[in-house]
């Protein structure tokens, strides 16, 4: 590893600055993403700024059809949140089975969806819950948020402050797992509100992305019998070591159908 | 050099460690404590675990800075003098290890589970140890050591 300057931000306006006034300055929430890619010289920032000890940045709170989860909320206080368990079970789920206990000891919902990982577990339950991730400069869509591989919409000095999903009438995520790393290989995630279905899969393709023919027919009838015949097409998604390209397509169509099922 | 004060098995240690410097490293090669192992350095084997004010974290992927004026507690600091801690204990009855590389990792791992969930069923221990690998694949009795020190609590 690089040797880089560290700071304690006490603050988000203090981490703000700090990060802009550096010459290549990076934010830290958990680590658990950052401190392997340090490890492998992979980035060489000039300045780590760790936002663990800002405490407005810790926390689970409904407010009204919201539950709002706090950038630097950790995966093991989401998963075992009795908040997040009665409104959203499909979250905790999802949070109960990223990486392994003591990486979700560590590891925070602000810094997953920040890194914007392909196969990362949480944006898949933005994308398909209708989430909003406030910031200190303003309040970004899920839609809107998502760009490409390992990018999003943050700008330079922009600090993720909490995510804010509104309950949905039902929802499951259901992931196919890297016997390894515990990343998603696919994931997807399924949300009902009403008559508007949402389905969101991430792990097979360079981001996450909503399944918008699955949704259609969802939509509809929401049944696992609903999409058995729809397929992903597989151009464009990721084939590596794990999984080609055409597996993966597979697996969108299969984790979906479970997704629906687990919906109850 | 910046300096950090971590309490490590209830003694406050200070040292000047650079900014790079991971909490494995402070303990093992700054306080000589080398029952922290380091197996894979990638966080997915677990040989590192240690508790962080209480909760298991992986000290390869942790810099000490970040806990600095934390409570860390290491295999080292389970046993009351020649007393083990009960964990240890069940292990060695139960026969919970092979080459014992993987075995800090798997107490302290398996510690924070009985913290947690004190009455864990099978499988319950199994998926806790998801984040713990033990290449002699001794999974057997470590499992049946932790159901052992579970209900030997229960009763107690």
């Amino acid at each position: 590893m690089y040797n880089f300057n560290y700071h304690q931000a006490k603050s988000v306006d203090e981490a703000a600055k700090l990060v802009s006034g550096a010459e290549e300055g990076k934010l830290m929430a958990g680590g658990m993403t950052l401190i392997p890619t340090l490890k492998q010289r992979l980035a060489k920032p000039s300045d780590v700024i760790d936002l663990g000890k800002i405490a407005d940045l810790k926390g689970i709170k409904k407010d009204g059809n919201n539950i709002v989860i706090g950038a630097m909320t950790r995966h093991f206080d989401v998963a075992n949140s009795d908040v997040v368990k009665s409104a959203i079970p499909g979250l905790a789920g999802l949070a109960a089975h990223i990486g392994d206990p003591a990486v979700r000891n560590r590891g925070t919902i602000g810094g997953s969806i920040a890194n914007n990982d392909p196969a990362a577990d949480y944006p898949s339950s933005v994308l398909a819950l209708n989430a909003t991730i406030i910031t200190n400069k303003r309040k970004i869509a899920a839609d809107d948020f998502f760009k490409g591989l390992f990018e999003t919409a943050l700008e330079p000095g922009e600090v993720i402050t909490a995510v804010s999903y509104p309950i949905p009438d039902k929802s499951h995520y259901m992931k196919f797992p890297n016997p390894a790393s515990r990343y998603a290989i696919v994931g997807v995630y399924v949300a009902k509100t009403g008559n508007n279905v949402r389905v969101a899969v991430t792990g097979a393709g360079p981001v996450v992305f909503r399944q918008k023919d699955m949704e259609a027919a969802l939509s509809k009838n929401f049944s696992p019998d609903a999409i058995k015949d729809i397929k992903q097409k597989d151009s464009g998604l990721n084939s590596d070591i794990h999984a080609s390209a055409e597996y993966r397509a597979h697996l969108v169509n299969v984790m979906a159908r479970r997704a629906v099922q687990g919906c109850g | 050099m910046p300096s950090v004060t971590i309490t490590v098995n209830g003694k406050p240690e200070t040292r000047e460690v650079e900014n790079r410097t991971l909490l494995v490293q402070f303990l093992r090669e700054h306080l000589g404590l080398t029952g922290t192992h380091v197996g894979c350095d990638t966080s997915q084997c677990g040989a590192c675990v240690v508790h962080i004010d209480g909760y298991s974290a992986k000290s390869c992927t942790m810099l000490a800075t970040q806990v600095n004026g934390a409570n860390v507690t290491t295999i080292e600091g389970l046993a009351k003098g020649d007393q083990l801690h009960p964990m240890q204990e069940a292990f060695r009855e139960n026969h919970g290890l092979q080459c014992g590389f993987c075995t800090p990792g798997m107490v302290m791992s398996s510690i924070d589970l009985l913290r947690v969930n004190p009455k864990p069923n099978e499988r319950q221990i199994r998926e806790w140890l998801e984040g713990n690998i033990c290449r002699c694949t001794g999974y057997h009795n470590i499992v049946k050591a932790i159901a052992a020190c579970a209900e030997k609590q229960a009763k107690a």
